[in-house]
């Protein structure tokens, strides 16, 4: 039997591994899914705990986070076309319109 | 058994997110992330949830990571250049060991409560996990269902209107 603090940790390590991604890499779409990456060990925990308290409500979260990671994918994918199309390029070292 | 098992998919789910950070290729990056959420589905169906699993593989692995890899096709990012200055990396590392140690910390000094409610891995076998889901999303959460479409809505006219040249 896998206790619950395994999945936990695990999520951790995941979440972790994802905001050293977010904070590291260069290029837009890889920052991308390391945000996918965090939503996903986030919904390992819903998951994990719901099955520990014996109630459903955790997946249902699941399934609106799941929602909400494709309206994400949408918008965010076409706001990085949009941009490639001025810029030629996804760094986000380029976005520097608004910075002083 | 059960134990190896998790073992096993944990090691390759955090190889392949280690993978996804690392890889200077988009394109492998995605791939390795398309193996995560492989290994988070089967946690999924060990934890009693194999409808979440199904979802996962359909809407994760299926669904955003397909539209991510076409967009990365799409723009034919290239592989990225050496100058990647070598303080983000040293702060970034720092900021998310140090959120890494936080957690675990939160975890072993914390004990877990809350109610327990009536579903178990016996009434998952007789009812079906798919029902009991339905039920719950359509009775009680009946109104943040409907919100959410309203949400799918609104990205797509927004995606249409972010790409389109001319309104």
């Amino acid at each position: 039997m896998v206790s619950l603090h395994s999945y936990l940790i695990l999520s951790a390590i995941l979440f972790s591994i994802g905001t050293i991604g977010v904070l590291i890499r260069r290029n837009a779409i890889v920052i991308f899914m390391c945000v996918e990456m965090m939503l996903n060990s986030v919904n390992l925990t819903f998951i994990a705990l719901s099955k520990h308290l014996g109630n459903v409500d955790g997946q249902i979260f699941v399934f609106f986070v799941m929602t909400v990671a494709a309206a994400e994918a949408a918008v965010g994918l076409a706001l990085m076309i949009a941009f490639y199309k001025n810029r030629e390029s996804i760094d986000v070292e380029d976005i520097k319109l608004m910075r002083l | 058994m059960e134990t190896f098992f998790f073992m096993i998919v944990a090691a390759v789910a955090v190889l392949a997110s280690i993978l996804v950070i690392t890889c200077k290729n988009p394109i492998n990056s995605a791939l390795s992330l398309i193996l995560t959420f492989f290994c988070l589905a089967t946690l999924y169906v060990t934890l009693d949830a194999p409808f979440m699993a199904a979802i996962q593989v359909l809407v994760y692995a299926g669904a955003i990571m397909v539209l991510i890899v076409f967009v990365i096709m799409l723009l034919n990012v290239r592989t990225e250049s050496g100058r990647r200055s070598s303080h983000s990396v040293l702060f970034g590392s720092l900021i998310g060991l140090f959120s890494l140690f936080q957690l675990f910390y939160l975890f072993n000094r914390s004990s877990l409560t809350g109610q327990k409610g009536a579903i178990d891995s016996a009434l998952i076998n007789k009812v079906g996990h798919t029902e009991l889901i339905g039920k719950a999303l359509y009775t009680d959460f009946l109104l943040p269902f409907e919100v959410t479409s309203i949400l799918l809505l609104v990205a797509i006219i927004g995606a249409v209107v972010l790409t389109k040249k001319k309104i």
